[in-house]
This record gives C-alpha cells, structure tokens and sequence, in this order.
C-alpha cells in the first residue's frame, strides 16, 4: 500500500465523518428507520420469551439491513449529486483508495447504528445475551460482508435514474449468503451454542468478507468508469 | 501539451466524436465552441481520464490516456458547471480534503494563497452550503489549481452565474492564464471567450470544424467565425 493510497483512504474517511457528524442526515435516517423496525416487530410478534429468543437474530439482521440500505444510497447519493464523485476520481490515486474511504465510512456508519440499536433491543425485548462479544464479533464479521458488497453496488447503482429503488433489487441477492450465515450464527450464540457449534456460518462469513473485499478492490475501478 | 489524433468516442451505436484531432501548445488558451450536443463535454472528460476513448491516440502532458491516467489526473485541474464541492463542509474543509486527495503535504499556507486569489479567505470558515453560486464557482477554481497544475479544462464554466459573479470569474480566468497555464475552456458565450481565449476552436458533429488564432480573427469578430464554421 502505498503512502497516497493510505492518504486518499483517510482523507475520504475523515470527510464522510466531518460531513456526517456536522449534517447528520445519514445517521438520522438509519436511526429512526431501525427504531421504527425494532418497535413494529414488538407489537407484530407474540413476546414470550421461547418466540423472543428464536426470533432476535432475525429481527436484528432484518432492521440492519434494510437500515444499511438507505445509508448505503445517501452515501453514494452526496457524491454524485453534486459531482463530487467525480472530484474523487480526478484525483491522482488508485481508485480502490476510493472504495475502501467510502467503505470504512459506510461500515463506521452501520456500526454506529448497530451501537445504539442493541441496547434499544435489549431494552424492548428483554434480551441481554446479545451483549456477548460473540455475538458483537459476528455482527462485526456481518456488517463487514454486507458493506463490501453495498458499497461496490451503490457505485454502480448511483449512476442510474432509480439508484433507490434499483440498490436492495440488486444487493439482496448478493448479499443472502453473508445474511444466512448472520443469522444462523447470532441465533446459535443466543442459543447458548459453543463456539465449535457455529464455526460454520462464521466461516462462511470471514470467507464471503475476504471474497468480497477483493473482489471490490479489483473491479471499483471497472465499476466507476464510464 | 495535448495531443489528440483521430479520437473517436462511441456509446453504444452512437457517435460522439469522429476521428477528431486537437493540438494544444503550452500556454495556450483555447476556447472550444460548438453547439448543445456536439460532443464538448465528452471530449473534455476524455481529456481528464473520467472517460476512455474508443479509438484514437490521446496524449496530456507527455502521458498517454487511459494507461497513464494517475500521472495526466496529477498535472490536471477541471472546472465544471458542477462545483464538485461537499456543502456540509468549510470553503478551508473542502481545499483541505482535495489537497489531502492530491498528496499535497504542508499544504496550509497554499491553501491560504488560494483563497486570497479567488477572494474568499474572509469567508474560509463560512460552509459551503451558504455560499452563492458565484462564491461557490470561484470555490470550485480555487480547488482546481490547488495542486499548481499545468493545464485547466473549464466546462462552462459561466453556467448560472449572474453578471457580477462572471465578471469576478473572467479575472479569475485571466489571472490563471497569465501564469503561463495551458487552458482548454468550453463556453457558449462568445463574448466572453473572445475577451479571454488566445485561440478559437469550433466542435461540432463529432469533429473539429474551424480554428482560427485570435490575431488572424477579422476585426476580432468570433461571432462572425462560429457562424461560419456551423455553416461550413
């Protein structure tokens, strides 16, 4: 990696935050649509405890991803809107640096959300083993997935007319692997399943991240291109 | 400083550009005329590596486009009508970011220059989402010849501006050409172009149809040499 690379990375980094912290329009909406999710699946779903406890995976990876989604779309759309994105491509860095600032941003963005949902959950649903740092790392490994692959995506789907409705139709298939693999394995650590138990969907997540982040840092380039 | 031979650009089965040559000298300011849909805004996004050509040679600054593009992109600064600037952050935020983008080290007192030049350092802690769209043009220079490039590529640049705000500009413009910067500057304003440009090219259908030095222009009449040359 090379220091401009490096640079271009954290310049872009550093940005996102400055403009979000400052705007909050981004973090505003994932919010509130998470808190909306969190509080329609209380009052859909029967709240004894055996239901509660199948269904807490679920319910969490459902409201992160729609959620990711709409971060996903405003964060592509602030750079296209204004021709920023193409400010970005001028500059004289590996494009990849682009993709992988944009993508740290998103994953910052999703994380921070996820940090003020749980709680919430934990709150509304009684729920406390989702506290447990297995559980947070597969949320980490989770979000990794779903933002390497929604980051690549929304650079494409920024550049046409119906990026908004055009993003979930083509991230969700894409994404169903690492989503699956969430899901089985937050549900299993819920379930008071040892770590041996669910090496198998956390596998298949590192291997879907690692696939993924490499496949971005190969065709960002393509992908952003006219 | 750019070299342009036989350059074709196609999407899908349309034609923009056909086989068009264009031969730009260091220190040059050319103004590139034509009307709505003649390919102007291609041919310059070629020329800044934002898009490839589909056949033809390309050459910027010594380097060849697309396979050098980081080498032509650093030497390179480009106006558009889109100020490619983030509202949410500082006028100082924004030149920040794009010199940090650039590689561009102890940047702070170039920064400082820049905005003294284009007029805003009084307003460099005020958000760009305030600025007029004048204020935010001028912004939109200050970022392009951040990184001291050698050759500026304006795209209408006047688009939307009021009378004050292009006067400011037209300055702006000749203080960046009187530093011996080769300019390439697209515009529809066949007043303005004549009062800056040195040289007058006119694109249209795909080619380069006339150009005419500003010296050999009758009674320095541009308006007369664009009607020919859509004529001809």
């Amino acid at each position: 990696m090379n220091p401009s690379f490096l640079k271009a990375t954290l310049a872009i980094i550093h940005k996102d935050l400055a403009a979000e912290f400052r705007s909050r329009e981004l973090l505003t909406a994932m919010l509130s649509f998470s808190v909306l999710v969190i509080l329609i699946f209380n009052f859909a779903l029967d709240l004894n405890p055996d239901v509660r406890q199948t269904v807490t995976a679920g319910v969490l990876w459902t409201t992160f991803a729609f959620a990711g989604t709409l971060g996903l779309n405003r964060s592509m759309a602030v750079e296209k809107d204004r021709g920023c994105m193409d400010g970005l491509l001028l500059a004289p860095v590996d494009r990849s640096a682009i993709f992988f600032g944009k993508a740290i941003s998103n994953l910052a963005f999703m994380l921070i959300v996820e940090a003020i949902v749980l709680p919430l959950y934990a709150f509304f649903y009684n729920e406390t083993r989702i506290f447990q740092w297995e559980f947070i790392a597969v949320l980490l490994l989770g979000s990794i997935g779903y933002i390497a692959v929604g980051t690549l995506l929304s650079a494409m789907t920024i550049q046409t007319r119906t990026r908004e409705i055009l993003l979930p139709i083509l991230l969700f298939p894409v994404v169903v692997p690492v989503l699956i693999a969430s899901v089985l394995a937050s549900g299993a650590i819920i379930n008071d399943m040892t770590l041996p138990q669910i090496m198998s969907p956390l596998n298949l997540l590192i291997v879907y991240d690692v696939i993924f982040i490499a496949v971005s840092f190969m065709f960002f380039d393509f992908i952003v291109e006219e | 400083m750019i070299s342009v031979t036989k350059l074709t650009k196609r999407f899908g089965l349309k034609t923009i550009l056909r086989n068009l040559d264009f031969q730009v000298a260091r220190g040059e300011f050319v103004a590139l005329l034509g009307p709505n849909g003649a390919g102007k805004t291609t041919f310059l996004r070629i020329l800044s590596s934002l898009s490839k050509p589909s056949y033809g040679t390309v050459k910027v600054a010594g380097h060849s486009l697309p396979n050098e593009s980081a080498k032509v992109r650093a030497k390179l600064g480009v106006v558009s009508h889109l100020p490619l600037l983030y509202p949410d952050l500082t006028a100082e935020e924004n030149l920040q970011f794009y010199a940090r983008m650039y590689g561009l080290t102890h940047y702070a007192s170039r920064i400082t220059d820049v905005l003294q030049l284009i007029g805003l350092e009084p307003r460099r802690k005020d958000l760009v989402r305030t600025f007029s769209r004048g204020m935010q043009q001028r912004l939109s220079i200050g970022r392009a010849i951040l990184h001291q490039p050698e050759i500026i590529l304006f795209d209408e640049p006047y688009t939307g501006l009021d009378q004050d705000a292009s006067s400011m500009l037209d300055d702006l413009l000749r203080s960046i050409a009187s530093h011996g910067r080769t300019v390439v500057m697209t515009s529809h304003d066949l007043i303005r172009a004549e009062s800056l440009a040195t040289r007058f090219d006119v694109l249209s259908r795909g080619m380069i149809t006339a150009s005419i030095n500003k010296n050999d222009l009758r009674q320095n009449n541009v308006l007369d040499f664009y009607k020919q040359a859509l004529e001809s």
